[in-house]
This record gives C-alpha cells, sequence and structure tokens, in this order.
C-alpha cells in the first residue's frame, strides 16, 4: 500500500461478466413486471434499486438496466418479453456490451471528481443515487453501492481506456475535495 | 544596489536557505522567497531584454502583473519559457535564465533598436513591408520572427504530468485578501457550499503589508483567525496557489491549481458555481516619465512588499515618485527599514493627507507640484533629473538615488467581473474603471450572477472594514511633466512588455485610431501574456487626452480570459499517451495483436489493416490476403460494423422513413441493402438490415456511423415521430462479428456443426439463429467481397472463443485472416460503394447509380423532397463509373479528370475525380472508381487525371464491377 498522504486511498477492480438487460417502455406501466423479474422496485429518477447480480437502474425517462447474473440475462429477456407481451417494450441483452468497475476506499468520491462532471458531495450524491455522465472522453454511469463503494458502467470497447484512465487519476494527488481534513 | 536587509521578513524562512541559478550564475535565497525576490537579494535587477528595443528592464511589480520579469525555468525537456519571477516560488536548485537576450543580458546586439527608436514607430511593421509582397514572407518575417520575441518555444515532450477536477458550490469566492475572506465568512454563515481561490501561495492579500487593524484585532491576526475558522467549517473549501483563469456562462469558472510534490504539477478546476464574487484586488499603475522603465524603477507598492515580505531592500537610496497618499506608505516603510528616502516627489500642488502628514514627521523630504524630468542610468538607476511637474521638463536639479518607486494610483482588477458581460464606470475622484453595479454579468434565470467586493469594486481601502489612515486626494497624472517634449514622450513606457511609449498612442491617434481596441492592435498596447495589467489605463488616458476626449467616452478593451496565461498542459490534463484518446477494442483485438496486425485507426477503433508475415510489407500482405480469400476462405474481424435494434409495432414504416428503400416488404429471417440519407438528400450511411421478427428489425450501419446513425433515429423518433411506437437500442458492442468469405466458406462452417448452413436452407440474404460450434450465433448470409460469405454474429464474450473455433475449423482450407485493406480492394472489385470514399457529404445515391435503392413510389423517406430539387435531378451532376488505367498503373487518389480550358481563378477545368483507387492483385493492375460528368454515358472513352508532379495519366471509362459482374460467385 502506498503511502496515503501522498496518494489516493481507493482501488480499482474489474467487477467481473455482469448481466445487464436494457428495458426501454412506459415505466409507469412496467413496476409489476420489474417486480415479477428482479424482485426490486421501481427505481425514481437517477436512482438504482438494489444492484450489481439483481436490481434494476433508471436510464432514462423509458429505459431502464437490469442487473442480473451474467448467464442469466437471456433468461431475464425472455422473462420480460412474456410479462409484457401486451406492451409494446423492447428488452435486449446487454450484458456483454459492457465493463463493469468496482471503485472503493474514502478517496472514492475524491476520484471520479476528477473525471466526472458530476457533483459529488456527500449532501448531493449519496447511496441510492446513480448518474449517467461521462468519464473524461468516454460514456459511463455510476452509482454508490456503499459509503465508500461505486461502481462504473463503461462501454466493453473501451475498457482498457477506462482502467488506464482510473488508474492515472488514482495515482495523481489527493485531492481532499470530498474528504476533509486530508 | 539592492540586498537582503538583516532582519524582518514576513514570508522567508531564513533558517532554510535554497540555492539557485540565474545565467548559470549560483545565487542564494530563503525558504519562501519568490524567484524575483530572491534576484533582488542578490543585487540582480537586470533580468530581461525588451520585446522590441531590447532595453535592459528589470524587476517593476511583486505580482502577476509583472511585465518584465519573464524567465525561461529549468532545462532541457522540463524547460519553461515566460515564467513570471514575482510568482514563481523559489525551489532549491532552480535554474532561471533570462530571455530576448543575444548575445548575453549584458552586452545585446539587438539594442541598437532602441537607438533607432525612431524609425520604429506604432504601426512599423504594418507600414514598412508591405511591400514587395513575397519580401514579408520569405525576408521581413523571418528576421524579425529571429529579433523579436519573448521566450522560445520548448521544443522537448512536457516531462510533468496534469489532472482535472471538477468542483460544485453555492458560492466561489475568487481572491483570500481580507475582502474575500469576509465574503467567504458571511456565505458560510448562511450554510452554504463555499469555495475560496487564492492565486498567491498566502491568505490575505496586501493588508498584512499595510497594516491596520479589523474588529480592534492587528489585520495579521484577524486573517489567521478568520482562515482557521473557515478551513474548520465543514461547508467550506480553500485552496490557495489557485487562480481563476475565467468566468464563462451559467457560473462555468476555470482555475488552474499549482501543486508541489512529486505528482501532477498543475490541476485546472472546472467550477460550477452558483454565484461568484469576485474579490481580486487592484494593481497600482506606473507613472509614465522618461527612462521609467531603466532597471531599478519600480511600483511603489512592490518596493514595500519586497521589503515587508522577502527583506529586500531594492536600493539604499529609494526616491519616491508620486500623485497620490497610498504611496507615501512605501517612504514610512523602507524609511522604518533603516533605508534612505532622499526625497518624495510629488506631482500634486498641495498635498495634506494625514499620511502626508506622518511622513513630514518622521523627517521625509517632500517636494511638491514636482516631477521626474528624466531617469538617470541605463542598466540601472544611477539618479533622477527632477522638473515642474506643470512645464515641460526643464531640470532644475539632479538627485542620486538607485531606486525609484511609482505610484499613479490603483486600478481595480476587473477582469473577471466583464468575463461575461459585466459593465464598468469610471471614478474620477480615484482615476478608475470600476464594475457598475448597475450593469452586472446577468446568469441565465436573469439574476446576478457576479457580484464584486473590496478593492476589485473600488473600496481600495476596504473602508468600514479596515482600521487605516485616511488619504487625501489623488491627483490623476497621465504624463510627467505635463508638458513634456517629443523627445521625452518617446523614453516614456506605457506597455514594458511591447515596448509601447506615449509617443506611439500619440502618433496612433493623430494617424486616425480612435477605437481602443484598434489602437491597441496597432500599436501592440496591452498584448502579449501580461495583457496590460499595468498599461491599460495609462495607455487610453493618453490616447483619450490625444482625441480630446474623456476617458470612459473611449473606454477599455474587452476582458478575455485566461486572468494570466495557464498551460497548454493543463487544459489536456490527463488525457496524454496511452489514454490521449480512448482507443476502442474489439473482442477480438488480442489476438490480432498476437497475429502482429498491422493496425488502422478507424475513428476510435483500432481495426488490423494487414497481418503483415515476417519479412512481408504491407502491399504483399494485402495482395496474399485476397488471393488466399477468393481462392479458398479468408476471414475478417468485423465487429466494429454498428448494429442497432429497431423494434415496435411502427418499427417497419419507421423503417421505410429512415431508408431509401422499402424495408417494410422484407420478410423475417431475410436481409436487405439499404441507403440512408439526410434530410438534406445526401448519402449518410449504408448498410444490411435484417428483419428478425414482424416488429423487428436490426440495421447494420458504418464502423464509424454507430453512434451517430442511433443518434440520428433517435432524434427523429424523439422530436418528430414521437407517435410512432418504436424503441432502438444500439447494440453493436453486444457482438462480436465475423466474416468467413471465399469458395470454401461454407467447407469451414460446416465443421463447426449445429445449423445448417446450405444454400437451400440459408439462401443468399437469408439470416438464421443457432449454435455454431456449441456458441450461440446469427447467420447472415451476405457478401460485401463477391464471395460466398457468412457473417456470424455471437456474443462479445465468445467472441475470441469463436474466432479461435473457426481458425482451426479453417486450417486445413488455409483459413486467412484479412484486414480492412484487403476488404476495401475487394469491395471495390466488386464495384460496391464505400460511405466515406464515394461519399463526402455533397453526394446523392443517383450520383452513383443506386436508383434501384430509392423507392419512388414510397410516399415519403428522409431526402425525398430534397432529391426533387432541380439541383439534385441535374443531369451534369458527376456520376459513378469505374476506371482503367491505359497503362494498367494505379491512379492516384482524388487526382482530379481535367477538361479544357481554364475556370475563373485561372485552374484547369475539371470533369471528373477519383473516388477509390487500388491495385487489384485479382486483376493484376489498378482499378478505380470515380465521378465524371455524364460519366455512365461515356463508357470507353479514355480521360486524362492529373498527377502531383504536373502529368495526366489516361484512364478508360469502364463499368464500376471489375469482377464476376454476374454475380456467380456469392451466390453458390
Amino acid at each position: 500500500m502506498s503511502d496515503p498522504t501522498i496518494s489516493m486511498r481507493v482501488s480499482v477492480t474489474p467487477a467481473g461478466p455482469q448481466g445487464m438487460v436494457t428495458l426501454r417502455g412506459d415505466l409507469t406501466n412496467l413496476a409489476s413486471a420489474i417486480g415479477a423479474v428482479t424482485g426490486h422496485d421501481m427505481p425514481d429518477t437517477r436512482r438504482v434499486s438494489g444492484g450489481l447480480g439483481g436490481g434494476v437502474a433508471w436510464m432514462s425517462p423509458d429505459e431502464l438496466l437490469l442487473f442480473c447474473p451474467h448467464a442469466r440475462a437471456d433468461h431475464v429477456v425472455d422473462e420480460l418479453s412474456a410479462e409484457l407481451a401486451d406492451m409494446h417494450h423492447l428488452a435486449v441483452n446487454v450484458s456483454d456490451a459492457r465493463t463493469v468497475f468496482t471503485i472503493e476506499g474514502p478517496d472514492a468520491r475524491d476520484l471520479l471528481a476528477k473525471l466526472s462532471p458530476v457533483d459529488l458531495a456527500p449532501s448531493a450524491f449519496a447511496p441510492g443515487e446513480l448518474r449517467r455522465t461521462r468519464l473524461s472522453q468516454v460514456a459511463a454511469a455510476f452509482w454508490m453501492a456503499g459509503p465508500e463503494t461505486f461502481h462504473l458502467i463503461a462501454f466493453r470497447s473501451v475498457d482498457m481506456y477506462v482502467a488506464d484512465l482510473l488508474q492515472t487519476a488514482a495515482e495523481g494527488a489527493v485531492l481532499g475535495l470530498h474528504t476533509p481534513g486530508r | 544596489m539592492s540586498t537582503r536587509l538583516a532582519q524582518g521578513g514576513r514570508l522567508i524562512d531564513r533558517n532554510t536557505q535554497l540555492k539557485f541559478q540565474f545565467n548559470d550564475k549560483w545565487l542564494r535565497g530563503f525558504a519562501g522567497d519568490t524567484l524575483a525576490s530572491a534576484l533582488l537579494a542578490n543585487d540582480q535587477v537586470l533580468v530581461g531584454r525588451s520585446f522590441k528595443y531590447h532595453r535592459p528592464r528589470g524587476i517593476v511589480a511583486s505580482g502577476v502583473e509583472e511585465p518584465n520579469a519573464l524567465l525561461g525555468l529549468g532545462k532541457g525537456a522540463a524547460f519553461e519559457p515566460n515564467q513570471r519571477a514575482t510568482t514563481t516560488a523559489l525551489s532549491d536548485g532552480a535554474y532561471a535564465t533570462s530571455q530576448n537576450h543575444w548575445p548575453s543580458l549584458h552586452v545585446d546586439i539587438g539594442a541598437v533598436n532602441s537607438a533607432l527608436s525612431r524609425f520604429f514607430p506604432a504601426g512599423f511593421y504594418y507600414k514598412t513591408f508591405i511591400h514587395p509582397r513575397p519580401f514579408w514572407k520569405h525576408v521581413f518575417e523571418p528576421v524579425i520572427r529571429h529579433a523579436a520575441g519573448l521566450g522560445a518555444a520548448p521544443k522537448a515532450r512536457d516531462p510533468d504530468t496534469y489532472e482535472h477536477t471538477y468542483a460544485f458550490c453555492d458560492v466561489l469566492v475568487v481572491g483570500g485578501g481580507v475582502a474575500g475572506l469576509r465574503a467567504a465568512q458571511a456565505a458560510a454563515a448562511r450554510g452554504q457550499r463555499v469555495l475560496v481561490l487564492e492565486q498567491t501561495p498566502h491568505w490575505g492579500g496586501r493588508s498584512p503589508v499595510d497594516g491596520g487593524h479589523i474588529d480592534g484585532a492587528p489585520v495579521e491576526d484577524w486573517i489567521a483567525a478568520t482562515v482557521a475558522a473557515l478551513e474548520a467549517a465543514g461547508n467550506v473549501v480553500m485552496r490557495r496557489n489557485c487562480m481563476a483563469a475565467g468566468i464563462y456562462d451559467h457560473g462555468y469558472v476555470i482555475a488552474q491549481e499549482h501543486m508541489s510534490g512529486d505528482g501532477p504539477r498543475q490541476r485546472l478546476w472546472r467550477i460550477r458555481a452558483g454565484h461568484v464574487i469576485t474579490a481580486t484586488g487592484a494593481i497600482e499603475r506606473p507613472l509614465s516619465f522618461a527612462g521609467n522603465d531603466v532597471p531599478g524603477v519600480m511600483l511603489a507598492s512592490a518596493v514595500r512588499d519586497y521589503v515587508v515580505n522577502y527583506a529586500v531592500s531594492p536600493g539604499d537610496r529609494t526616491v519616491l515618485v508620486t500623485n497620490n497618499d497610498d504611496a507615501y506608505r512605501t517612504a514610512l516603510a523602507l524609511k522604518q527599514a533603516g533605508l534612505t528616502v532622499p526625497l518624495i516627489v510629488d506631482a500634486r500642488s498641495e498635498p495634506t493627507g494625514p499620511i502626508v502628514h506622518q511622513a513630514r514627521q518622521m523627517g521625509l523630504s517632500i517636494r511638491a507640484g514636482t516631477g521626474i524630468a528624466k531617469v538617470l542610468g541605463r542598466q540601472r538607476v544611477t539618479g533622477v533629473a527632477l522638473c515642474t511637474q506643470a512645464g515641460e521638463g526643464t531640470v532644475t536639479d539632479e538627485i542620486p538615488c538607485d531606486c525609484v518607486a511609482m505610484s499613479g494610483g490603483w486600478s481595480p482588477v476587473v477582469h473577471l467581473w466583464s468575463h461575461t458581460g459585466g459593465k464598468l464606470q469610471w471614478d474620477a475622484e480615484g482615476a478608475f474603471f470600476f464594475p457598475d453595479p448597475a450593469r452586472p454579468p446577468l446568469g441565465a434565470d436573469g439574476a446576478v450572477s457576479v457580484s464584486v467586493v473590496g478593492a476589485a469594486n473600488g473600496d481600495l481601502r476596504l473602508a468600514g472594514v479596515l482600521d487605516v489612515l485616511e488619504e487625501g486626494p489623488l491627483e490623476p497624472v497621465w504624463m510627467m511633466p505635463a508638458g513634456a517634449s517629443g523627445d521625452k514622450r518617446s523614453k516614456m513606457f506605457l506597455d514594458y512588455q511591447n515596448d509601447v511609449k506615449v509617443a506611439d498612442v500619440q502618433l496612433a491617434a493623430r494617424e486616425g485610431y480612435e477605437s481602443v481596441e484598434h489602437t491597441k492592435r496597432y500599436t501592440t498596447l496591452g498584448m502579449a501574456t501580461d495583457q496590460g495589467k499595468l498599461s491599460n489605463i495609462n495607455g487610453l488616458a493618453i490616447l483619450s487626452d490625444a482625441l480630446g476626449q474623456p476617458i470612459p467616452q473611449t473606454g477599455t478593451t474587452t476582458f478575455r480570459p485566461p486572468y494570466a496565461p495557464i498551460r497548454m498542459g493543463v487544459i489536456a490534463g490527463e488525457a496524454r499517451g496511452a489514454i490521449f484518446q480512448p482507443l476502442r477494442r474489439t473482442p477480438i483485438h488480442a489476438r490480432h495483436q498476437e497475429a502482429g496486425a498491422h493496425w488502422e485507426p478507424v475513428g476510435q477503433w483500432r481495426r488490423p489493416y494487414c497481418f503483415p508475415r515476417p519479412g512481408e510489407s504491407h502491399r504483399d500482405a494485402v495482395n496474399r490476403e485476397i488471393r488466399a480469400t477468393r481462392s479458398s476462405v479468408g476471414m475478417l474481424d468485423a465487429s466494429t460494423l454498428g448494429k442497432i435494434i429497431v423494434k415496435g409495432p411502427d418499427a417497419a414504416s419507421f423503417m421505410d422513413l429512415m431508408y431509401t428503400n422499402m424495408m417494410s416488404s422484407l420478410k423475417p429471417g431475410r436481409c436487405r441493402y439499404g441507403l440512408m440519407c439526410s434530410e438534406n438528400g445526401f448519402l449518410i450511411d449504408d448498410g444490411v438490415v435484417a428483419r428478425l421478427d414482424e416488429t423487428t428489425f436490426l440495421a447494420h450501419t458504418t464502423t464509424g456511423g454507430a453512434d451517430h446513425i442511433h443518434g440520428h433515429m433517435e432524434e427523429w423518433l424523439q422530436t418528430e415521430w414521437w407517435d410512432m411506437q418504436v424503441y432502438t437500442a444500439n447494440v453493436t458492442e453486444q457482438f462480436a462479428q465475423l466474416a468467413v468469405v471465399g469458395p470454401k466458406a461454407r467447407q469451414v462452417l460446416e465443421k463447426l456443426g449445429g445449423m445448417d448452413l446450405s444454400a437451400e436452407a440459408l439462401p443468399f440474404m437469408a439470416c438464421a439463429n443457432g449454435t455454431l460450434g456449441g456458441i450461440p450465433a446469427r447467420v447472415f448470409r451476405i457478401s460485401f467481397s463477391g464471395e460466398l460469405s457468412f457473417e456470424i454474429a455471437v456474443p462479445a464474450s465468445q467472441g475470441l472463443a469463436f474466432w479461435d473455433l473457426v481458425a482451426e475449423a479453417g486450417a486445413e482450407f488455409s483459413i486467412t485472416p484479412y484486414g480492412t485493406e484487403a476488404l476495401h480492394v475487394m469491395r471495390a472489385e466488386k464495384g460496391f460503394i464505400m460511405i466515406g470514399d464515394e461519399t463526402d457529404g455533397t453526394v446523392i445515391p443517383q450520383d452513383l447509380g443506386l436508383h434501384w435503392a430509392i423507392l419512388k413510389k414510397k410516399e415519403d423517406f428522409l431526402g425525398k423532397r430534397a432529391q426533387a430539387r432541380t439541383y439534385m435531378a441535374d443531369p451534369d451532376r458527376w456520376q459513378l463509373v469505374g476506371l482503367e488505367t491505359v497503362d494498367g498503373s494505379v491512379l492516384p487518389d482524388g487526382a482530379y479528370a481535367v477538361a479544357a480550358g481554364k475556370n475563373a481563378n485561372g485552374q484547369r477545368n475539371v470533369q471528373g475525380r477519383v473516388t477509390s483507387t487500388y491495385y487489384s492483385p485479382t486483376l493484376d493492375r489498378g482499378i478505380a472508381m470515380g465521378l465524371v460528368r455524364h460519366g455512365p454515358d461515356r463508357m470507353g472513352e479514355v480521360l486524362g487525371f492529373n498527377t502531383v508532379d504536373g502529368n495526366t495519366v489516361q484512364a478508360k471509362i469502364v463499368s464500376p464491377v471489375f469482377y464476376d459482374p454476374e454475380g456467380e460467385k456469392q451466390n453458390v
């Protein structure tokens, strides 16, 4: 472990294969299908219910992202299709189109503050909150799974860029913006 | 001489001595010194040569406004030009060099320009070097560029690293002086989130130098207590060494933080502030007298800064010259430090304020109504010649001295206030512009977005806050003496950095320059790195006088970000090296890397251009890949192709609108090649559309089109056709897609097993789902090469495994991976167009002979109405043909077909151009496609195409389909 007074106290690790299903539809009519398939409540705007392996994230006014184990993603699509057979919707497995990282540590907020134009102050961004945003030059979404833990989703093709970017930022200087007293 | 005093210095640590080099001479300073204070402590007053006349120049100021002490720092890769000595903290082992001198700082050949300065008037370059025209580029400009200019551009890669950060706050306070700290205190007490930025390493601004009391406590104690309280508050972030460089719309503020230690050298802050308070203080103005640029002439405030902050005496004998009371504080500080002030030269006829009184009481000698006729000395002040301020400059007597402390009053720093449109008003009493509260910068909501406090607001002495002595009135002095002769005016420097004198601005006015903006460009007043921080007001006062109009009528030039220069490196931030740009990799990237692929950037993707074997040229590799594919079988990583799912009850109608041809008639399980046009009728993308079921389509786009075509679809759905029941999803990255191509393609895939790939089960332009080799696969029977061809999409996570399976199965047929160039050549051999080659944003499908793909009977599609315009239907539009050189050579890319005669610009007329050109190993000759006027009607005609060396190559117009025109090979 490097010297915590001069380097950021944060780790970045790939979260491995994750099941993810994009569901587009009229969100006001999806709650029961979501409940039936995932067991989670419909998230509010910019929020996430549950998390990796089982959960639902709000992505836009007509789009959700469902989390499940990687091997189950096609089944989730089938189950949604059955539940929503009479309703106009689009459910598609996007597990392999995404890469997921876990960012963990007391300086996790500061690390993301270096790369994303998001207000990460605890008063503005708490566990359960989700943002679709950008990470420097690429699209990304992230949410807090715990007080010092973020999960971040980006496109699979830029996984190396995202890993290098997070690593570079973590090896940069201590920011001390969201962790006062440093 | 300038030297270190034995005692004092509130910012230096005498226990930590630092060594540094200036022009390869070793000098000593203390921790806490700036480079400027350390140079002065070593009697290094001369620090550079001026831009135009190469006059000797010394340190003038003590802060960001310094125009002269711009040094080169570091050497080799770490070299940085134009660094202000006054804002650079001294570091141990620092290496600094002066700029703009040749051959040395003390002996400079360019100084002859100074002797000839009467021949270098304002606008000299414009006037002199206009004719003959070619001489400017080839003779004058190189010579001038060599002779003039500030620091040299660094040549090596920047060894420093940088980073960015985003920050959000309710209130951003710019400036950590007394006014800024009080504003922060108030905002913090209201419970707002506060960010306070101070550009220097110290809180408190100038007040600790001048003293006084706040709330009964000495100002330094008040600052320490206030900073401690703010730092302890949970809702305040405080940053020193962090300069707000610019304010933009919507509360967006850019700031540059300078950092110490081994990590990033600087950090760019990208701030969204609910409200900005600028507490940026004020900058003292020089006085315009002859020789006011001789090293040793300094701002009065800077002189006392060096004495009080750094215990540096700029001179043993300092003459103070002023038009205001504040400058008297410098005389008092010098006196208290035990230094000699032989005379206070006060341009005012009757200075009477309490500070003046105090100076008299301390025994200082004051001469009122007096000015400096000229400064004595060349490389260093040796004395001043005095005169009556009201007169023409007849010398009354001379006073020996080695430093002149001058003050022409103060100008509030209004830059940041002005960046988003805050207006100024003129304060006649203090002779300065300050923010007009009636015309502040407004935010998107119409509310005031920037407010200003303290000296930046014209409240120079922080009335009501700081308990200090009252000041008597200032008398504006724009020229000293008031009736100075032309000889003197041409030695009064307004802009030190650009060598602009009073005489230059007056000449510009005589020549008709009335606008202050034009005068700036003509004379270079207020240009370059300091942007006139010292010269602005003095210059426009002279201009106003010459034009016979009041100063507010002349106005100021525009204040633009950045406030002071910021590094290019910090703007780029972390984006360098491996993360300069995102690099997109297909799921099979690693295998291509192992195979020694030669990469081609396609957008942000890297795709293999070809797979050269050891010792093989790229050209030979491409030819081998094509021959192997056409004779047996090849395999291509086509994963980058865009893949967009379009689903819904209205999907078929939507697809009919997006594509020029009919998609609603496509049967599930079948594919169709389609064209997409913009609403202006121009071809923007193409690709194969597969209908997966009654309500679901899969649209393939070009590699570069995936994102913007998806955006294009969403834009139409969200803004125009919002009543359509259609959802789209970009699933490009969900799949790895492989093309298996060639006469043996079916045999290879059949070995994997799992699906019936026979011509009967999967005919040409069909698609089917199943598994191949145990991997879920969607197989498309489509061809971009003219060969029997299958494209197989598998989940990206299994792409690499599938690639390996195909390679293994194909080994007995010598299956050959091929890259983008072989792909391009094979499609050109078949006469297939490529978006970006045959199209350039001005080409419509009809130009490319694709009429068959435009369904006129459709009621509407994007581009239909535009294509009905007369210009689009013009038979003279250039149209696609094949081109065959008579000698078999390869036509140059982009070459024009020349025609008889010349156009209005004297250029040869043209009648066509090459859009794609390759060597075809299949035909063993050059083949090309091009757009030619009336091309399809001119089959067999030979045209001349120009080459770079001025010759022409003869090429015959032929059909663009060079290979297998009947299409028998792909349909087996």
